[in-house]
């Protein structure tokens, strides 16, 4: 089907599929209760998120996955991407076709740039190359272009880009909407459906990226398996083979950085087409770190894996930041005292201010136990299943602590 | 299919809000709005209604967020009758009688901004979506502040800023949903300068170290332009990054820049590092020109000066409150704050507690949740601050929250009030007891309009209650 074997048919079904059920599945606790008000997770803002990031790491692992290229400034071009959207919307209008296009336009002839110089390097000295990269633009972003009071204010530093009504909106005309829309399909706009104490919101913007998500993760099967995606894996396993046999590698690490630069330029329009504000810290060198994380946290070169691994990260960052003591207290309030007040002190350590804490323990097992990310952990589940006669104690035991 | 239905129903929507919006004459008095309890984003049901706290819990401004969300959980207890009711028996409007807002209990979500814009949106969009949140108040950070107000206005719901001095925050970004408790740069900058020209004479010449976004700018702007304005010279302006944490190779500059007063436009942890440093490099103890030289920190807090110890010994700077004031408001304030938490609170925490209790106040008052008559609310029936002769000067007048007589001023929804200038004691009794009041300047020094070209350019547009 669509020229893609049978096996990657099913897992582009099973993708879509997840995709289409989202708003169900993030929020399996009914509205209002406890557990739904810490762990539902179907909201508009999380559920772009999560397939913008998708984009954002699909991309990201086209260059990682196969080519062996750890890029350490990818954030830069989802900024890019961000501020070019933003500029769209304050110079031409609210519609966001032309404001994706721009952005990936912008963020290939950067990743281009960026990637010429940077390829002339291998491992380490390619990584603090792009890291540092990526660390001009940002101070770029922050400081030197962005302040308000000069006359070249390209950025709006601190504060982030933003449209004003001053702005000149050349393509708007009476009674265009006023918000990030398609063709008069506002991103913003739900439709909620409420079933018996539960909630599902199904949001305009989320659904578009979705689309777009989809169409970003059948290009890069599409990638994987064609003779230049052969190539790129050559590069990987031994560059200095490949270029005895008479080939050249840099145009095609080059041609993998920019397509995965556009990749995160893609993701940075959709981001401002869905909150039209960029900021800089969307390019900070933590925010690259971020993007490595997330790719090998889902499996590196595999082809879910990002979606699972930006996904994931995501999820934690914006679900665990948010429960605090009243919340927890709340949720174990059938506990006795003690012991509740007991527990709620170690979770304390966790949750809110303390994510990140919960989100490198994780990190750490996740990389010691299943060296290939989730999507390993996901095979080996799928090989218990497959190989029954072994037995369930046996082999639940092998199971990491997750 | 749902596609169709979705664009139908969300236009549906979005017409008859705007058609309504409209159709309401501005000069309804709040019963009016009673009738309606739909209509906008986020209305409540019959038994609760949930506020969300957005405040920094880490990064430079981490100290000022958490002592914000102290104060902001004692707000809500009072609102529901618990505790023994802080500001509300001393607050002049009393529409507040321990019921919750409108026979509604109080519930909170917290969140946190990180000091960053893009991940304080991310927070305060999950408040509005998920979690149903009617007002969004925090800060700590202006140009946190100005991108949460912006999302705000978009979203339909009330903004209550925490803390944020900008000027641009209710000046060249002002918006109809959002309003500032707290004083802003300008007002610092006429407050501190007589101070300075009687304390250190009219001819220095001053140096800036300034963070590097919308405060630190719009900050460095007002107090050069009002130092400049009684003789005194700027040498040089130098932005140092938000994130810095060692400051001395900026400081290592400042001594051969023949400059004798330091003015470091920073705040919370930045500016307890940048002094430190600059007092570590014996700034202090330097002869230049034949003068002193000397450090000058325009926006305080109690948490700075606790941070910073026995550097800040006779610095000036400027306070929104302090919690050494004797006016029976800040005294009830202060009591339960210290009977709760065991120490006094911040300038910080009084805003926000009093953005709290001004929020609740307007929904009482208007009758109804609907942003667009809490606006109205807030704006009050154009009564006035005494002594002060202007167009502009009409909007909600109260006292009783720990600042003297203080007006929401309709025009661009700006708090005017006094202003403490501050001065880091040389004997401290404990380490809450680090600054000195100096003198209290009456809101008619620190007066301006709202045209005036620091605050211009912007426009506060019209309400907006969402969907």
């Amino acid at each position: 089907m669509l020229g893609l074997n049978k096996k990657d048919a099913l897992l582009f079904m099973i993708v879509a599929l997840l995709v289409g059920i989202a708003p169900f599945l993030l929020n399996p606790f009914p509205e209002g209760s406890s557990l739904g008000q810490m762990f539902n997770a179907g909201y508009p803002d999380l559920m772009q998120r999560f397939v913008i990031f998708g984009i954002l790491v699909i991309g990201f692992n086209i260059l990682f996955g196969l080519t062996g290229y750890l890029s350490f400034g990818h954030a830069a071009f989802l900024g890019i991407g961000s501020y070019s959207a933003v500029w769209m919307f304050k110079l031409l209008g609210y519609n966001i076709v032309p404001a994706i296009l721009l952005s990936v336009l912008v963020s290939g002839v950067f990743s281009l740039l960026i990637g010429f110089i940077a390829l002339r390097r291998t491992g380490i000295y390619f990584s603090i190359l792009t890291l540092a990269m990526a660390q001009m633009c940002f101070n770029l972003a922050y400081s030197v272009l962005g302040n308000p009071n000069s006359n070249f204010n390209l950025t709006n530093g601190e504060t982030g880009l933003q449209v004003y009504g001053n702005d000149p909106q050349y393509l708007m005309s009476e009674g265009s909407r006023e918000i990030p829309h398609l063709f008069g399909l506002a991103m913003r706009d739900s439709y909620q459906w409420e079933i018996s104490g539960w909630l599902f919101t199904f949001n305009t913007g989320y659904y578009l990226s979705g689309i777009i998500m989809l169409v970003a993760f059948y290009l890069s099967i599409r990638i994987f398996r064609s003779p230049f995606g052969l190539m790129l894996r050559a590069i990987k396993s031994n560059k200095q083979r490949m270029n005895y046999t008479g080939l050249n590698a840099r145009p095609y690490a080059l041609a993998a950085f920019v397509i995965s630069g556009m990749y995160a330029g893609l993701a940075g329009g959709l981001l401002s087409s869905m909150d039209p504000l960029a900021g800089a810290e969307r390019m900070h060198w933590t925010a690259s770190g971020e993007i490595v994380i997330m790719a090998i946290l889902g499996g590196v070169g595999t082809l879910v894996g990002p979606i699972l691994g930006s996904g994931f990260i995501e999820y934690f960052k914006n679900i665990l930041s948010k429960i605090n003591d009243s919340l927890l207290h709340q949720w174990l309030s059938w506990l006795p005292d003690g012991l509740e007040d007991g527990i709620v002190w170690v979770l304390h350590f966790f949750v809110g201010k303390g994510w990140q804490l919960t989100l490198g323990v994780l990190f750490m097992l996740v990389v010691i136990f299943l060296p290939g990310g989730l999507v390993e952990g996901g095979q080996r589940v799928g090989r218990l299943f497959r190989r029954k006669k072994g037995g369930a104690d046996g082999a639940s035991a092998k199971q990491p602590a997750e | 299919m749902s596609k169709t239905n979705l664009t139908r129903r969300g236009l549906l929507k979005t017409g008859a809000g705007t058609g309504a919006a409209l159709a309401m004459p501005t000069i309804f008095s709040g019963a009016a709005w009673a009738a309606s309890h739909s209509g906008f984003t986020n209305a409540p049901g019959d038994s609760s209604v949930t506020l969300g706290f957005n405040v920094p819990q880490t990064g430079p401004y981490a100290d000022e967020g958490n002592d914000e969300l102290r104060a902001y959980l004692l707000a809500v207890e009072h609102l529901n009758g618990e505790g023994d009711g802080g500001m509300m028996s001393t607050f002049t409007s009393k529409s507040l009688d321990g019921t919750g807002i409108l026979g509604r209990k109080v519930n909170y979500v917290t969140g946190d901004t990180q000091t960053k814009s893009d991940a304080a949106r991310a927070s305060a969009k999950s408040m509005i979506e998920k979690d149903g949140a009617i007002m969004i108040s925090g800060g700590s950070s202006s140009g946190v502040a100005v991108a949460v107000q912006g999302l705000c206005q978009e979203a339909g719901v009330i903004f209550m800023a925490g803390l944020t001095h900008s000027n641009d925050t209710t000046g060249k970004d002002k918006k109809a949903n959002g309003f500032r408790h707290f004083f802003n740069a300008y007002m610092s900058g006429a407050a501190l300068a007589p101070v300075l020209e009687k304390t250190y004479g009219a001819d220095r010449r001053a140096y800036h170290l300034t963070a590097d976004y919308t405060w630190g700018w719009t900050q460095e702007e007002s107090i050069v332009a009002s130092t400049e304005a009684m003789g005194w010279q700027t040498v040089e302006k130098v932005r140092t990054p938000l994130a810095a944490t060692d400051f001395s190779s900026y400081i290592a500059p400042v001594l051969n820049s023949g400059a004798d007063v330091l003015v470091l436009n920073h705040y919370g942890g930045n500016m307890v590092n940048s002094l430190t440093n600059a007092v570590q490099f014996g700034l202090r103890d330097k002869q230049v020109n034949g003068k002193n030289f000397e450090i000058v920190v325009p926006l305080y807090s109690e948490l700075m000066a606790k941070g910073a110890g026995k550097n800040i010994e006779g610095v000036f700077g400027s306070t929104n409150w302090s919690w050494k004031l004797q006016d029976p408001g800040t005294l009830a304030f202060v009591k339960s704050f210290g009977t709760k938490y065991g120490f006094p609170p911040s300038n910080a925490a009084q805003t926000c507690y009093a953005q709290t209790m001004l929020y609740a106040d307007a929904v009482n008052r208007a009758g109804s949740f609907n942003p667009c008559a809490v606006v109205e609310a807030l704006e009050g029936d154009s009564s006035s601050l005494p002594g002060i002769d202007s167009a502009a000067n009409h909007g909600f007048v109260f006292d009783g929250l720990g600042n003297g007589q203080t007006m929401y001023r309709a025009s661009d929804h700006q708090c005017f009030k006094d202003v403490l200038v501050m001065k880091g004691k040389s004997n401290p009794d404990n380490e809450y007891d680090a600054l000195e009041i100096v003198e209290v300047t009456p809101v008619k020094q620190v007066w301006y309009e709202p045209d005036h070209p620091m605050f211009a350019g912007g426009d506060l547009g019209a309400c907006n209650p969402g969907a």
